[in-house]
C-alpha cells in the first residue's frame, strides 16, 4: 500500500514540475531570449554578499533594457544556499531543465569548485566573477570556466608583498582565515615579501566565524614586527578591525589587509577604526577616474550604498560577456565561438575606467591599486588608490610554467623562501 | 518464547498486515512502474528521481533504528558522508576502480557505524540523540580540518561516474536496481527474528533483558546493519555528484534524512521514499520561486506534524484501517 502511495505522490508531483516548466524548454532559435543562469547565495552564511551579486547583475541588465546584442535576456536566478551540494543541484536544474545558455555567479570557493566539476562534463560556459580559487585558472583549468572580471586569490597580494618591502617593512605577522581563500591570499603576500628579504615572524590561522580575536591580538601586541597582514572577509573582517582598534594596536602597527578586508561590504558598517588600512585591488570605489565615479554615483542612487566587490564584479562580468556576444552577433548557442570571443574580448567602459584583457588561462590582467581607507565626501569611508602596479599577471613576475610547478598555497606551503 | 514472539507480532501489527507474498508483488509492481519513469522525464528530473532513491535509502537506514529499535540517530549523515568521502578519495586521488572504491566506502561507513554503536548503544532517548549528534560533528570536524586528505572546505572532486553510467537513464536504472534489492533486504531484516528482538527492545528493554537477550549486542548489530545501508547510499551519492565536501557529512545531512523518515512515517520503512520525494521536490520547486524557501519547508513540517504526526504513510494507513473497520 505504501509503495502505491509513494508511486502516486511521486509521479503526480514529478508530472506537476514537468507541466510547470516544459513550455520554456527547447526554444533556442535565434530571436529567442538569451537565457542566463545566475547562481548566488541568497541564504546561508554569505547571503548578504549574494544579494549584492544579484543587484550588480540586474543593475547592468536594467541599464541595457534587458538586451544583449539585440536579443532579449531572460535572467533566471537560483539560490545556491552557500552550500556546494545545493549549488550542484541548482546548476543541474539551470542547465538541464531551464536550458540556460551559460551560468554565472556563486560566491564561496566550494560552490564554485562543485559547479566547475559539473560543467566540465556538460561543456556549459560558466563565468566566475567572484570565485577566486587560484587553481581554476591555473593548475586545474577547465576550458569553459572563465574568470571574467574576477581575480585569482593571490594575484593582488603578490604586488602587495613588493609594496611592503618598498615601504621599508622588514618583519610581518600574518593572520588569516583558515581556508583556501585565506591560504592563497596570504601565500601570495608571504612569497613575494620573503623572497625580497622580508621576514614572517609568525602566521596565525583562525577558523571562519571567529567572534573573539583577543588570543591572537594579545600575542601580536608583544611582537617585534613592523606591520600586520590580515586576510579577513565578511563579519570576521568587521570584528577583526574593531577589535584591532580596541586593543590599541591601530596606533602601534600599520594594518595591511587583503582586498576583502576593506571591501565596501565591510567598511560601510565601520567608523574611524577602519581609517588608514592598506589593501590591494583592481577596483577602488574612491578612485578619481570619472568612469568609476559615474558608476559609484549611479549605484549609490539606485541601491543607497556604495558598490562592493560583489556588486562591481558581477556588473563588470556580465558587461564583459555582453561585449563578447556583441562581437559574434549574439550567437550564444555556438559555445566554442562564444567562449573564444569572451577570451579575446578586451573589456572596455567598465567601472574600472580602463580596458582589461584575459590571459591565456582565462584570468584578467589588471592594473592593481594599492588602496587606503579614507573618509570620503559625506563622511563615508572608502578605498582610495595611492599607487598603481600596471598590468599585473596572476603569475606576478614569475614564468607561468615554473610558477605552476610550485604547489597550490596552503597552510603548509606559503612560498616562504628558505634562508640559504 | 513462542508466546513472546506472538506478543511482539501483535504490537507491531501494521507492518505485518499484508502477507509477505502480497507485499512482494506490490513491491515488484512499484519497481517496474518507477523503472518506466525515465521514459517520460527530462534529464534533470531523472537526476532528481535518482537523488530521491539515494536519500530514500538513507532515510530507511535511519528508520531501522528509529522505527524498530526506538533509537533516533543524528549521526547517519556522517556515516553516509564518510562513504562518499572514501569513494571520491579512493577513485580520484588513489586511482582505484569505482567498484573497489564503493566497496571500501561501504566498509569505512560500517566501521564508523561500529564506533558510533560501541559508544551509543548503552544509551537511549535524548542521550542517544545527543551522543550520535556529537559523534557526527566529530566526523564533520575531521573532514573540515584534515585538509591534505579531505580538501578541507573545498572538498574533493573527481570523475567517479564514468563510461556507460554517464547516461542518466542507465544510472537511474542501476540505482533503482540496487535500491530495490536494498529495500527488500531491509524489509526482510526488520521482519526477521532478529528484527523482532529489536522491536522487543524498543517496546521494553528490561523485559528483553530479563528474557535473556543481550540487549547491547542486539542494538550494536542493528546499528551496524543500519550504518551499512547508509554507507551504500553514501557511496552511490559519490557516483551521483562526483564531488564531496563537508556539507555532505554535516549535521544538516543527518537532519534531512531524519526529516524525510519522519515525514514519510516512522516505522513504515517505505514511507522513507515518500518523505524523500516530498522533501526533495518541495525544496526544488519552492527554492526557485522564493529565497524564503526554508521558511516554507519549515511551515510544511509543522503542518505535517500537527495533522499527520504519524507521517504521510502512517496517515494513509490509518485512513485505510478506519475504512476497513467501518466496513466490517
Amino acid at each position: 500500500m505504501d509503495r502505491r502511495a509513494f508511486l502516486q505522490t511521486s509521479s503526480l508531483s514529478l508530472a506537476a514540475i514537468g507541466v510547470g516548466l516544459s513550455p520554456w524548454s527547447r526554444s533556442a532559435a535565434q530571436g529567442a531570449p538569451i537565457k542566463i543562469g545566475l547562481m548566488a547565495p541568497l541564504t546561508g552564511v554569505v547571503a548578504s554578499g549574494g544579494r549584492e551579486m544579484v543587484e550588480g547583475t540586474q543593475f547592468f541588465l536594467e541599464q541595457n533594457k534587458n538586451q544583449i546584442a539585440g536579443r532579449k535576456v531572460e535572467l533566471i536566478i537560483e539560490d545556491d544556499g552557500s552550500n556546494p551540494d545545493v549549488s550542484l543541484q541548482k546548476a543541474r536544474r539551470l542547465v538541464e531543465q531551464s536550458n540556460v545558455h551559460f551560468l554565472i555567479g556563486d560566491l564561496l570557493a566550494n560552490t564554485g569548485l562543485a559547479v566547475s566539476n559539473y560543467v566540465k562534463g556538460t561543456g556549459t560556459p560558466y563565468f566566475i566573477p567572484i570565485i577566486a580559487v587560484d587553481d581554476l585558472t591555473q593548475r586545474q583549468r577547465i576550458k569553459n570556466v572563465i574568470r571574467v572580471a574576477g581575480y585569482s586569490a593571490s594575484a593582488f597580494t603578490h604586488p602587495l608583498g613588493d609594496w611592503a618591502l618598498k615601504q621599508g617593512y622588514k618583519r610581518f605577522v600574518t593572520i588569516s582565515q583558515d581556508y583556501s581563500f585565506g591560504h592563497e591570499q596570504c601565500g601570495g603576500f608571504v612569497q613575494t615579501f620573503t623572497e625580497g628579504g622580508g621576514e614572517i615572524v609568525q602566521q596565525f590561522w583562525h577558523p571562519l566565524n571567529t567572534s573573539d580575536f583577543s588570543p591572537y591580538l594579545g600575542q601580536i601586541a608583544d611582537m617585534k614586527v613592523d606591520a600586520v597582514f590580515a586576510m579577513e572577509t565578511g563579519a570576521d573582517a568587521t570584528r577583526f578591525i574593531r577589535q584591532y582598534a580596541d586593543f590599541g594596536l591601530k596606533r602601534k602597527f600599520p594594518l595591511i589587509g587583503a582586498m576583502n578586508t576593506t571591501d565596501q561590504a565591510v567598511i560601510r558598517t565601520l567608523g574611524a577604526e577602519c581609517e588608514g588600512i592598506i589593501s590591494p585591488a583592481h577596483f577602488a570605489e574612491g578612485s578619481d577616474n570619472p568612469v568609476t565615479q559615474k558608476f559609484v554615483k549611479e549605484y549609490n542612487e539606485k541601491y543607497k550604498k556604495m558598490p562592493s566587490l560583489y556588486g562591481f564584479s558581477m556588473y563588470s562580468g556580465i558587461m564583459w560577456i555582453a561585449q563578447a556576444l556583441e562581437k559574434i552577433g549574439g550567437k550564444v548557442e555556438d559555445r566554442d565561438a562564444f567562449i573564444d570571443s569572451v577570451m579575446k574580448t578586451e573589456l572596455t567602459n567598465s567601472p574600472l575606467g580602463k580596458s582589461v584583457k584575459l590571459d591565456s588561462y582565462g584570468n584578467p590582467i589588471y592594473d592593481v591599486y594599492i588602496r587606503k581607507v579614507v573618509k570620503g565626501p559625506g563622511g563615508k569611508f572608502w578605498n582610495v588608490p595611492t599607487e598603481t602596479y600596471p598590468s599585473v599577471s596572476q603569475f606576478w613576475k614569475y614564468d607561468p610554467e615554473t610558477y605552476l610547478k610550485q604547489p597550490t598555497y596552503s597552510r603548509d606551503f606559503q612560498g616562504i623562501k628558505k634562508k640559504g | 518464547m513462542s508466546v513472546m514472539q506472538a506478543n511482539l507480532v501483535k504490537t507491531t501489527a501494521p507492518a505485518q498486515r499484508l502477507s509477505g507474498g502480497r507485499m512482494l508483488m506490490i513491491g515488484a509492481a512499484v519497481v517496474i512502474a518507477v523503472a518506466m519513469l525515465p521514459l517520460v522525464l527530462s534529464t534533470y528530473q531523472i537526476g532528481l528521481a535518482t537523488e530521491i532513491l539515494i536519500f530514500g535509502i538513507l532515510a530507511m537506514s535511519i528508520d531501522i533504528l528509529a522505527g524498530f529499535a526506538g533509537r533516533t540517530s543524528l549521526g547517519h549523515g556522517a556515516i553516509f558522508g564518510t562513504s562518499t568521502y572514501v569513494v571520491v578519495y579512493t577513485v580520484s586521488v588513489v586511482g582505484l576502480s569505482p567498484a573497489l572504491g564503493l566497496l571500501l566506502g561501504v566498509l569505512a561507513a560500517t566501521g564508523v557505524a561500529a564506533i558510533f554503536a560501541l559508544l551509543a548503544v548503552r544509551t537511549s532517548g535524548v542521550y542517544f540523540l545527543l551522543l550520535t549528534l556529537a559523534l557526527g560533528m566529530i566526523v564533520w570536524g575531521i573532514c573540515l580540518r584534515w585538509t591534505p586528505v579531505t580538501g578541507g572546505e573545498n572538498g574533493l572532486r573527481g570523475d567517479v561516474r564514468s563510461g556507460i553510467l554517464l547516461e542518466p537513464r542507465i544510472f537511474f536504472w542501476m540505482v533503482l536496481a540496487i535500491v530495490a534489492v536494498l529495500s527488500f533486504a531491509i524489509w526482510r531484516f526488520v521482519r526477521s527474528p532478529f528484527g523482532l528482538t529489536l522491536r522487543g527492545i524498543r517496546d521494553s528493554e528490561s523485559r528483553m533483558r530479563s528474557l535473556g537477550y543481550n540487549v547491547p549486542l542486539h542494538l550494536f548489530i542493528g546499528f551496524l546493519v543500519s550504518g551499512f545501508f547508509a554507507g551504500i547510499a553514501g557511496g552511490i551519492y559519490a557516483f551521483f555528484n562526483n564531488f564531496v565536501s563537508p556539507s555532505t557529512v554535516a549535521l544538516t545531512q543527518s537532519v534531512e534524512g531524519l526529516l524525510m523518515m519522519i515525514v514519510g512515517g516512522v516505522g513504515t520503512l517505505f514511507g522513507s521514499f515518500v518523505g524523500a520525494t516530498a522533501i526533495i521536490i518541495l525544496e526544488n520547486i519552492v527554492s526557485s520561486y522564493t529565497e524564503r524557501w526554508q521558511s516554507v519547508l519549515g511551515l510544511a513540517f509543522i503542518v505535517v506534524m500537527i495533522f499527520a504526526p504519524e507521517g504521510i504513510v502512517g496517515k494513509v494507513r490509518a485512513f485505510l484501517d478506519r475504512g476497513r473497520k467501518s466496513k466490517a
